[in-house]
């Protein structure tokens, strides 16, 4: 097998080396590297300022922390609050190593099912640690308010999500989300009341201003008056989400975005891994061509739900007249030990297999059955509707179908994105003083995330490790001093307001949205379920064909100087063209399957993902190559020493 | 479906605006409410016209950052959902809708549909919160805590912040969002000792913003997608009388 060398499409260059984790054994690590960390005296902080961007878990715990440790904090957000941020949309739950139920959990295990769930592509000292961190997250969320979910014991209660066999996922209903995010965000209003965090809603992050190498400031539009800003501080964090919508159909919301990473990649920041996308099995499949998003049931689901299609291809009868014995639970029948709670790269691919064979249901063919006749008769309906009642009502206004009479019909769709800024142990990017947290970065998840890992990210980058990295890199403050008039910043300003007069003047004849769909449904084709390097070079072509087109025939209506929603939309599209060409880019690059990236040329007898750890062990981190240049690859070697590496196997 | 929309447009907050009449043809529905204005943007558009303003993110009901009146109900006809969750299936062909933005003193108009509602997150930094600074939690398993009273915690901390109960209310009170949260964090132990002065300082925050006074309407648990209960309000004004009593 040969490995990778220079293409027409990128160029290799330098390797890269993470030089902040300790070296000493990975269980050591975090308390080594806070302990040689410098520290900020409480007296200094007020004099040090930090604009984080991101309300979410990540950038909303960092916020309120950070502010309440003393810095000068200003936070954005895109939404008019920033409770709203997409967080809030997450309903499974979290993970924790707490061992609560005594069955056998622990640091190690939430370490090794981690990296194991992420088909051994994370680096091993971040799991760890985000694997140690979480057995705080819980302790600090429940302080907060936060009303998880409880037993009559009045102890908290415990889930199993996919790719583990230990119940360690804490949950509030099917809002855990929801509640985690309202307890950042108060605890950041707190922050804000205090007069430590300036908080700037509505206000959008357009680019990124770097003075003598180091980040130290943003341009951001107010969504509201139009006028473009400059704001400056010691030091930039970037928690501003995932960059799912490049698909155009996602669980994510509306307003999520690539901008803030791309723009920040653009000046040096490099990409890890873009091509790792998370296409969860549970979302309501898609009803039409005006259809705006798509929305998750939950993995949660899974814990009672069974998961079946006909046996037969073509079987049209309704799901209640379809025999016990001419039902394929195909989870259950292909994956005994795991069933229905199978990784969910594992289970959307099996879902789409199903498809491709005819098997599907619903209209278009593009659906399975998540059924939970089997638990209502053994648990009762009261006990299925406390558990699940949300999602429950959920699936029947969207769908006008009622989940307790019918099996609901679920499909894969985008879900989340594994890849992001590429970062070091202490989370600080390759641009010096740019840190980034959250699903903004690429660190934790290898190539496949598992369920309720994400907002354990978050909290754990937001509340915990941030706050004591970036201290170490304050201490070296104050660095040169740099408003708002210097040079440097005048000039990316300059440039954002001249990008958005662009814009504004093409005045040509397709809608922002007829774009923003074409090229999702390029993405989704080829850089989807399934790729192949045929399809990938086809869909480089498409993506500058038509980011050509939008350049010169897009029609941005109104001006700069109002709420201008078309506007904001026309600026992220244009991020997501160039983010989508160079997914393309890695995907066709790492010849081989892992996670979620699957290959169709790399696959295991059975169509399980085959991994080729001789070659493509290692994180891609992508550097800007210039408009019109080609993306240079770094790699970073993934070394496992705590954790063996194996195929994985779920059967 | 064909559906006959008459839609608030203003252009600023200092514009008065007016309701304008469109037409939108051959509606699925299966659409959502939003979906629908979605199309009609796009038409607009096409045609150069500038297309409707409105606030949506998650579209799932969550996030609360939608919020439109329509035929005179805040979030629409549809008991306990969200305006993004309204289906054009609760409609029919011909119909006429009027659509409008919240409309309350302390909520401004910015443009069309959006209204500003900082002054939520103002009520929130006035005391809807527990003192907790990172790092200094103990263990979670430390308190128990009833299960009844966590699921009713719970069912008052779904709030989702949308501000229909302040649009649906004649009063234009904010007591339904208010009496949410200091029922959220005044039902755990966790939420004891700032208990008094969280139901005082979020009251006289509101007051100050401009909200309205309760009288005991329930259009405001009427609209609300949350099925937020009215008997929250009682439970927020013992609070406040027991806070002021201890005061003294
Ligand atoms: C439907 C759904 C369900 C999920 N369920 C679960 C679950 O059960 N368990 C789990 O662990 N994970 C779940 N996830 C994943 C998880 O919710 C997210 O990965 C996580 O919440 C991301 O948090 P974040 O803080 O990194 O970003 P976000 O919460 O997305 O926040 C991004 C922030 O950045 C701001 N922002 C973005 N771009 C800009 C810009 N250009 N300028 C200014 N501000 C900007 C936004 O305003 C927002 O405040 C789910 C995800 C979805 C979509
Ligand atoms: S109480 Fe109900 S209507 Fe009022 S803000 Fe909360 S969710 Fe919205
Ligand atoms: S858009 Fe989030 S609640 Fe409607």
């Amino acid at each position: 097998m040969s490995s990778v060398s220079d293409t027409q499409f990128f160029t290799v260059g330098e390797p890269l080396v993470d030089t902040k984790a300790p070296a000493v054994p990975v269980n050591l690590m975090w308390d080594e590297r806070r302990f040689q960390a410098k520290l900020v005296n409480p007296t200094n902080r007020r004099k040090r300022s930090v604009i984080i961007v991101g309300t979410g878990l990540a950038g909303g715990a960092a916020a309120a922390t950070l502010g309440e440790a003393g810095y000068h904090v200003k936070n954005f957000c895109y939404q008019d609050s920033p409770r709203r941020a997409h967080s809030i949309a997450a309903q499974g739950g979290i993970n924790a190593a707490k061992n609560y139920r005594n069955d056998g959990d622990s640091v190690h295990r939430l370490f090794y099912d981690t990296v194991k769930g992420g088909d051994y592509r994370s680096r091993e000292s971040n799991v760890y640690r985000l694997s140690q961190v979480s057995v705080e997250i819980i302790d600090q969320c429940v302080a907060q308010g936060v009303p998880f979910a409880r037993e009559y014991g009045g102890l908290l209660d415990n889930r199993s999500f996919g790719g583990v066999q230990v119940s360690r996922t804490f949950y509030a209903r099917g809002q855990t989300g929801q509640q985690l995010l309202l307890g950042a965000y108060q605890a950041l209003e707190r922050q804000i009341g205090a007069g430590s965090v300036e908080m700037y809603t509505r206000h959008e992050m357009l680019d990124l201003i770097i003075v003598e190498g180091r980040a130290r400031g943003i341009v951001v539009r107010d969504m509201v008056s139009g006028e473009i800003e400059t704001h400056m501080a010691d030091v930039v964090v970037l928690g501003t989400g995932g960059y799912g919508n490049v698909f155009f159909l996602s669980t994510n919301a509306m307003g999520c975005n690539v901008t803030a990473t791309w723009r920040a990649h653009r000046k040096g920041a490099y990409f890890g891994n873009p091509c790792y996308t998370q296409i969860h099995p549970t979302c309501i499949p898609v009803s039409g061509e005006y259809q705006s998003k798509l929305t998750l049931m939950s993995e949660s689901l899974r814990n009672d739900g069974r998961i079946w299609v006909p046996k037969e291809a073509g079987d049209n009868r309704d799901a209640r007249q379809i025999p016990e014995d001419e039902r394929d639970y195909y989870l259950e029948r292909r994956y005994p030990a795991f069933g229905n709670l199978v990784p969910r790269d594992v289970a959307s691919r099996a879902a789409k297999q199903v498809c491709d064979e005819g098997r599907g249901v619903g209209p278009g063919g593009r659906g399975v059955y998540l059924d939970f006749a089997e638990a209502i008769t053994r648990l009762g309906r009261k006990a299925v509707e406390a558990k699940y009642g949300n999602l429950f009502e959920m699936y029947a206004q969207i769908t006008g179908e009622d989940p307790y009479v019918t099996p609901m019909r679920i499909y894969p769709a985008v879900h989340y994105t594994m890849g992001g800024l590429w970062v070091d142990y202490d989370l600080e990017s390759t641009i010096p003083g740019l840190f980034v947290i959250g699903e903004a970065n690429f660190s934790d998840h290898g190539a496949n995330r598992l369920g309720a890992s994400a907002l354990m990210q978050g909290l754990s980058d937001g509340y915990f490790v941030l706050p004591s990295t970036i201290a170490n890199y304050l201490a070296d403050a104050p660095f040169e001093a740099a408003d708002a008039s210097h040079p440097a910043a005048v000039e990316v300003t300059d440039a954002v307001r001249e990008r958005v007069q662009r814009l504004l003047a093409i005045n040509g004849t397709r809608t922002v949205d007829s774009f923003h769909k074409e090229l999702g449904q390029i993405m989704w084709e080829y850089c989807g379920m399934e790729r192949t390097a045929e399809g990938l070079t086809k869909a480089i072509g498409l993506i500058r064909a038509l980011r050509e087109e939008f350049w010169t025939n897009v029609r941005v209506t109104g001006t700069n100087e109002e709420l201008n929603q078309t506007l904001e939309r026309a600026g992220r599209v244009a991020d997501f063209f160039e983010l989508g060409e160079l997914m393309c880019i890695d995907a066709l690059h790492r010849e081989e399957s892992c996670g979620g990236h699957f290959r169709a040329e790399h696959q295991t007898p059975d169509g399980e993902a085959l991994r080729d750890d001789e070659n493509f062990a290692y994180v891609a981190a992508w550097e800007f190559g210039g408009d019109g240049g080609s993306p240079v690859l770094h790699k970073e070697d993934l070394i496992y020493e705590a954790i063996e590496m194996k195929q994985r196997s779920y059967k | 479906m064909n559906i006959t929309l008459r839609v608030w447009r203003q252009r600023n907050s200092d514009d008065t605006g007016q309701m304008q009449t469109y037409q939108v043809t051959d509606v699925s529905p299966d659409m959502s409410f939003l979906e629908m204005l979605d199309v009609l943007n796009e038409n607009l558009t096409i045609s150069g016209e500038d297309p409707i303003a409105f606030d949506s993110d998650c579209r799932e009901g969550i996030c609360g950052m939608c919020g439109l009146v329509i035929n005179g109900l805040a979030h629409g006809p549809k008991e306990r959902v969200t305006t993004c969750q309204l289906h054009m299936r609760s409609f029919s062909d011909g119909d006429v809708i009027d659509v409008e933005p919240w409309r309350a003193e302390p909520f401004t108009v910015i443009k069309d549909l959006i209204v500003d509602r900082g002054a939520f997150d103002r009520i929130i930094q006035a005391g809807g919160f527990i003192t907790a600074p990172t790092g200094t939690a103990p263990d979670a398993h430390a308190v128990p805590v009833p299960k009844l009273d966590a699921d009713a915690a719970f069912d008052a901390a779904t709030c989702i912040g949308c501000g229909a109960c302040v649009a649906a209310c004649p009063n234009g009170s904010a007591s339904l969002f208010v009496a949410a949260k200091v029922t959220h964090l005044g039902l755990l132990p966790q939420g004891q000792p700032e208990r008094h002065s969280r139901a005082l300082d979020m009251v006289a925050q509101a007051d100050l913003e401009g909200f309205g006074g309760c009288t005991q309407i329930g259009e405001c648990t009427a609209a609300c997608p949350k099925g937020i209960q009215l008997d929250l309000i009682s439970r927020l004004n013992r609070d406040v009388l027991g806070a002021l009593a201890h005061r003294g």
